[in-house]
């Protein structure tokens, strides 16, 4: 028999039985997470199951899709969600605290070889520290709140290897654009990207991130990363709990294998309203752009806010007539952000900060864009009516690739503004 | 385990995302899918809501129900009176919310059918078959995991916890 990929090795070990893609393994969970989007069903669900919460350290309730300042029906679903971790002594993250996927990172829940199941479709995030990590709705999740396991079918791995290097003005979102428009919105359904090759290794985790994140757009049950240096220096600030690296064997069995060479790449964006309806940013120069966002749990990162600035910086203003809005990933990137000067820059700038978490992304937690306007977003999502508005039209690209737009006021190469 | 549905097709396109079946700004004002249910399918065809009837079996191109995870784009669907979709692929998040909640997810080529076609399904625990009952296609849909099976059967994954309290597996 053919060695294992990474994900037939932690659904192996999870379910204690020597299993392969195409077998239906019943796993072990390590962490169940849940967000004001989802857990106030799971909640139903669960009393409707009649069970007790097995583990409550393995769970985690993050309020990220609404903010504080809501409609009284979100506010009394996270104030459900509150109650019954409080009954259950299950740990919540506030509203303000950040995105639940970049929550699980930090907080050092996410190691590698471990299996996370969230009650977010972007759960898949937690692959870019060498875990299977995958999304399920709320049914599921009440499920294994009750017996702390999760039953799934091991999926085929498509090997992604990355050649070369990425070139100046050129991003991970713009990789992940480029598999996007490869692969398409389901190229990678019910299977694993497994990322190899050397512009992988060269990756921060910060851009393997953005990879991991974007994969669920192509459909993929989760997008690994294997762990190396870079890991363990990230897990090193947060986590003193042993992990367990998982490496793909030599002979391991790959479904397909997608060769891309980053270092030809040039800058994408993903047009409305779909993720995988790509082009160059020079096929599409000149569109006129009146919103931009940066943040969401795919771009709003140190690293994405430092790349915004910069060009901002460069040309000293933001176009007339367009609405800047940043929103930190989590209040870690804040602070960060606030120590370091950038946010107050930004802010004199002319953007507009808002609180971290989901903001803006799926309409419910910041400002919305007004009928007729051209949005450009980090975001992973472009779906007609995603921001709040079925008259809005949602681009995607890179921090740098917004940065440029929010600078001239229409899509443009961000390597026009670096020279 | 005999399921038998027949009804009229309702024709949509391909990666019809979870946002499209209702939008997640909409959850700002309820979970309650009976009152979501008016807002069904409104950024692809405003009209849609009120021209669905109870049975109506939905026939979708490939990826149905990509995007979010959230369970309401099924529990809406079912308010709405919709039993069955039948699609090449769905997304796998929607997949497992359906059959969670007893929405029959049935993966089959729908390139022959046609909006208002009429659409018979039979389901056993040995095949799935999909017939148009206008045109005399006959189709075989993708069978469902033992485990999904199990769960159709129980009614949904809270029955099937209810008896159970942990997902089971039956050696094959």
């Amino acid at each position: 028999m053919a060695g294992k990929t990474i994900s037939e090795k932690i659904l192996s070990a999870k379910s204690q039985r020597d299993a392969h893609a195409g077998d239906l393994v019943i796993c072990d969970v390590d962490y169940a997470m849940a967000t004001d989007g989802s857990a106030p069903m799971a909640i139903d669900y669960f009393e409707q199951m009649g069970g007790r919460v097995l583990d409550p350290q393995r769970v985690v309730f993050v309020m990220d899709h609404y903010s504080s300042g809501a409609h009284q029906t979100t506010l009394a679903l996270q104030q459900k969600m509150r109650e019954f971790a409080r009954q259950h002594g299950i740990a919540v993250h506030e509203v303000g605290e950040g995105i639940s996927h970049q929550l699980m990172l930090e907080t050092g829940r996410t190691r590698p070889g471990g299996l996370l199941v969230g009650a977010d479709s972007h759960s898949v995030t937690g692959g870019a520290l060498n875990a299977f990590a995958t999304g399920v709705g709320s049914s599921d999740l009440a499920a294994t709140l009750i017996c702390g396991r999760i039953w799934l079918k091991v999926p085929q791995t498509i090997k992604v290897v990355l050649d070369g290097s990425l070139a100046e003005g050129v991003y991970a979102k713009d990789v992940a654009l480029a598999l996007a428009e490869m692969l398409g919105a389901d190229g990678a359904a019910y299977q694993t990207l497994e990322f190899h090759g050397p512009g992988t290794a060269a990756m921060e985790i910060d851009d393997r991130i953005v990879l991991s994140n974007f994969s669920v757009e192509m459909g993929a049950k989760a997008g690994i990363f294997p762990a190396d240096s870079r890991t363990f220096d990230y897990l090193a600030k947060r986590t003193t709990e042993r992990s367990e690296p998982v490496a793909p064997d030599v002979d391991a069995h790959y479904g397909r294998e997608v060769v891309l060479d980053v270092s030809k790449l040039e800058p994408r964006v993903a047009r409305p309203h779909a993720v995988d309806n790509v082009s160059t940013v020079r096929g599409a120069l000149g569109t006129p752009i009146q919103m931009v966002y940066i943040g969401t749990c795919t771009g709003g990162r140190v690293s994405d806010f430092h790349q915004t600035l910069s060009i901002l910086e460069a040309a000293g203003r933001i176009a007339p007539g367009v609405q800047l809005v940043v929103t930190p990933a989590s209040r870690e990137v804040e602070n960060e952000l606030q120590q370091d000067g950038t946010l107050e820059k930004l802010r004199e700038l002319g953007a507009t900060i808002t609180v971290p978490g989901c903001g803006s992304c799926c309409g419910t937690a910041g400002p919305i864009p007004a009928d007729g306007v051209n949005v450009l977003s980090t975001a992973n999502r472009n779906f007609k009516a995603r921001m709040g508005n079925a008259k809005a039209f949602i681009y995607l690209a890179s921090p740098a690739a917004c940065a440029a737009a929010a600078v001239t006021g229409r899509l443009t190469d961000p390597r026009d503004l670096m020279s | 385990m005999q399921i038998h549905l027949e009804s009229r097709a309702r024709v949509l396109g391909d990666d019809v995302n979870t946002d499209y079946i209702i939008a997640s700004t909409r959850k700002k004002e309820s979970l309650d899918p009976q009152v979501l249910k008016q807002y069904l399918f409104e950024a692809l065809d405003p009209l849609f809501a009120e021209s669905v009837k109870a049975n109506d079996i939905l026939v979708a191109g490939k990826n149905f129900g990509c995007g979010s995870a959230m369970e309401i784009a099924v529990t809406v669907l079912l308010a709405a009176g919709i039993k069955a979709v039948v699609a090449p692929s769905f997304a796998r998040t929607f997949y497992r919310n359906a059959i969670n909640n007893g929405l029959i997810p049935v993966e089959c080529d729908t390139s022959g059918i046609k909006e208002g076609n009429g659409v018979s399904i039979k389901l056993t625990e040995a095949s799935v078959s999909v017939s148009n009952t206008t045109t005399g296609q006959e189709l075989i849909g993708n069978p469902f995991p033992a485990i999904m099976l199990e769960i159709l059967q129980a009614g949904g994954l809270v029955p099937y916890f209810r008896t159970h309290q942990d997902f089971i597996v039956r050696s094959a």
